[in-house]
């Protein structure tokens, strides 16, 4: 990737890293996505400093009030309570913590097979490369959402279950960039330089070919993360992903739904929540993807 | 070509057959079907004498073969709950679906398409930006959020149109929309991109130095061309709506397959949920076919590999 940018920006040496931080400070979308990021990073880490109340205590006296900005809202309750009476932005603050573990432990499985598929089928092509299309082929054919409701209904919803059964789906589009760009680089003159040098295949694929897709990866493990955050969420609204009482923000919205006629906050806000993040790993993907691998834009 | 599509079509069966063999072994190995048939306050008795009078005791690999054979005679078994032939089942509720995945299809492609050639006419102004924005959202709204959404504001406060059923047209017209957005960023980028390539090429210039119009050069010339990838988009994007249609039935109490496969997933109306996977896989299947041999005919740059 380095090669690459320095490379392009010949005339601007010394330092194609002061030439990255120029193209990373120039794209607004990029920083609005790393500021929102953040932002939501930091409020799942300080969870317990940021919530006023414990997210699963309900007060049955103090059922559906309205947040702040509404008439009858109070300060007490910022973003209002739900139907149980628990404080929402209490629950807010803590779903963030689902969606963001959700998003990063399942692209920790899926980017470790679809990847490891990928660079193999890329590099050795033939047989290899014959089995693993097949492999990609037949897990594109499964619908995904089907397929994930029914093993979580049969297993039994969790947290644990959800992240390994959306993991060992959504390795798709890591499979399928990983190939291609894998096999564009195949033949450069750094691995046959390498491969002249007497390298072994290991070292190859992971010190010469593995930096060089880098770019690439990123763009996807940021899609795909968006992906998982909204299948989680879709997943707890059907009400077989993540179970209650645990304020995942699909669930949020689920259980709002019997109270959105008369109460639509409960289901605009943590529905607005998802949105905002969803919309801030998409900026930043497509920020990585102008920056460090321009030549993949669609 | 002949050659071509006779291989394109026996990989896809290949394909199927994967699917559903996986798609079989999963849905046995992921809980207990003779539990889950005999019902929640069954003994472990009651529990033995389903799986012996089903046959659920014999290895998963003869029961596959049973339920394959079952399959390819057309016979898809019965739904433990309604006690019906699942394919009639299936065959009541398919059109509902494939209504509402052709229109959710029809909207995205009506939405995307002039905004993706649109961009491309004019990059880098605030007409290509706005499209990009558009995209943007479009991606990161969770589609059930968005349908509820829409059933407050036009279903409710404004009164503009019906909140659930399939009944009339105007049923259809919030699910589509909010199955259909989804795809729309998807097609518009492809547009937006095939478009740029194609304008940017050599018969476009002659085109333009011969002194044609601008429209007849867009319509005639370069928006035909830029459109062949994102015919096979589409039709791979229409595979995935019929997933997709099982959260936004959902949300909308249609009465199609995608409804169907939850209600039957929660009543672990096992023989249901396994024709519907089936049925979806293979319709992707030969969505993926369709567009190869569409490509193919299309583009024969394609058939030499």
């Amino acid at each position: 990737m380095v090669e690459v940018l320095s490379e392009m920006e010949g005339a601007e040496r010394p330092g194609s890293r002061r030439m990255l931080l120029r193209r990373i400070v120039g794209h607004k979308g990029f920083l609005a996505g790393a500021t929102i990021l953040l932002a939501i990073l930091t409020v799942a880490l300080a969870a317990p400093l940021i919530a006023p109340y414990d997210p699963y205590e309900q007060n049955l006296d103090r059922r559906l009030i309205p947040p702040v900005w509404h008439e009858e809202g109070t300060w007490s309750h910022p973003l209002g309570t739900d139907g149980l009476g628990r404080d929402y932005l209490s629950r807010l603050v803590y779903g963030s913590r689902i969606s963001l573990l959700i998003g990063v432990s399942t692209v920790a499985i899926s980017a470790v097979i679809g990847s490891t598929l990928g660079i193999l089928a890329g590099y050795f092509g033939g047989r290899v490369d014959l089995v693993i299309s097949f492999l990609i082929m037949v897990r594109l054919a499964m619908p995904v959402i089907l397929v994930a409701l029914a093993v979580v209904a049969l297993v039994g919803g969790s947290l644990k279950i959800v992240i390994l059964v959306l993991g060992l789906l959504l390795w798709d589009r890591f499979a399928v960039v990983m190939r291609a760009t894998t096999q564009l680089v195949r033949s450069a003159d750094y691995v046959r330089a390498a491969r002249a040098a007497g390298a072994s295949t290991v070292h190859i694929l992971v010190s010469e070919i593995l930096p060089n897709l880098m770019g690439h990866l990123m763009v996807i493990v940021t899609l795909e993360m968006a992906r998982a955050i909204l299948l989680e969420a879709a997943l707890s609204f059907l009400g077989l992903g993540v179970q209650p009482p645990l304020p995942s923000w699909g669930l949020m919205v689920s259980e709002g739904k019997e109270f959105m006629l008369f109460s639509p906050w409960v289901i605009t806000i943590p529905g607005a929540a998802l949105f905002m993040l969803v919309l801030a790993i998409n900026l930043l993907g497509d920020g990585i993807r102008d920056i460090a691998a321009p030549e993949a834009r669609t | 070509m002949m050659a071509f599509a006779l291989k394109r079509l026996l990989l896809a069966l290949v394909v199927a057959f994967a699917v559903s063999l996986i798609s079989f072994m999963l849905l046995r190995l992921a809980g207990d079907p003779a539990a889950a048939l005999a019902g929640e306050s069954a003994s472990a008795e009651d529990i033995e004498f389903v799986r012996k009078k089903y046959g659920l005791d014999r290895p998963l690999i003869v029961q596959y073969l049973d339920w394959a054979q079952m399959v390819l005679k057309g016979d898809l078994g019965e739904s433990s709950f309604f006690k019906k032939d699942v394919r009639s089942i299936l065959a009541d509720r398919l059109g509902v679906t494939l209504t509402l995945g052709g229109l959710a299809l029809c909207f995205a492609a009506l939405v995307g398409i002039p905004l993706g050639a649109l961009a491309a006419v004019r990059p880098n102004t605030w007409v290509d930006r706005a499209a990009l924005a558009i995209a943007v959202m479009g991606q990161a709204m969770p589609s059930f959020w968005f349908g509820l959404i829409m059933i407050i504001v036009l279903g409710v406060k404004l009164r503009l149109l019906p909140i659930s059923g399939s009944e009339t047209w105007a049923h259809f017209v919030m699910p589509a929309i909010a199955l259909g957005y989804y795809a729309t960023p998807a097609i518009m980028r492809l547009t937006r991109a095939g478009m740029l390539e194609v304008l940017s090429s050599d018969y476009i210039r002659t085109a333009v130095s011969k002194g044609l119009s601008p429209w007849q050069i867009l319509f005639k010339h370069a928006l035909r061309n830029a459109l062949i990838p994102v015919v096979s988009l589409a039709s791979v994007q229409f595979g995935f709506m019929l997933g997709g249609s099982v959260v936004i039935e959902t949300v909308f109490a249609i009465h199609g397959v995608g409804f169907l496969a939850w209600e039957s997933i929660r009543r672990s109306d096992l023989p249901v949920v396994q024709a519907i996977v089936l049925m979806l896989s293979l319709i992707y299947v030969g969505l993926n076919l369709l567009a190869d041999v569409l490509n193919a005919l299309l583009d024969p740059r394609i058939r030499v590999h």
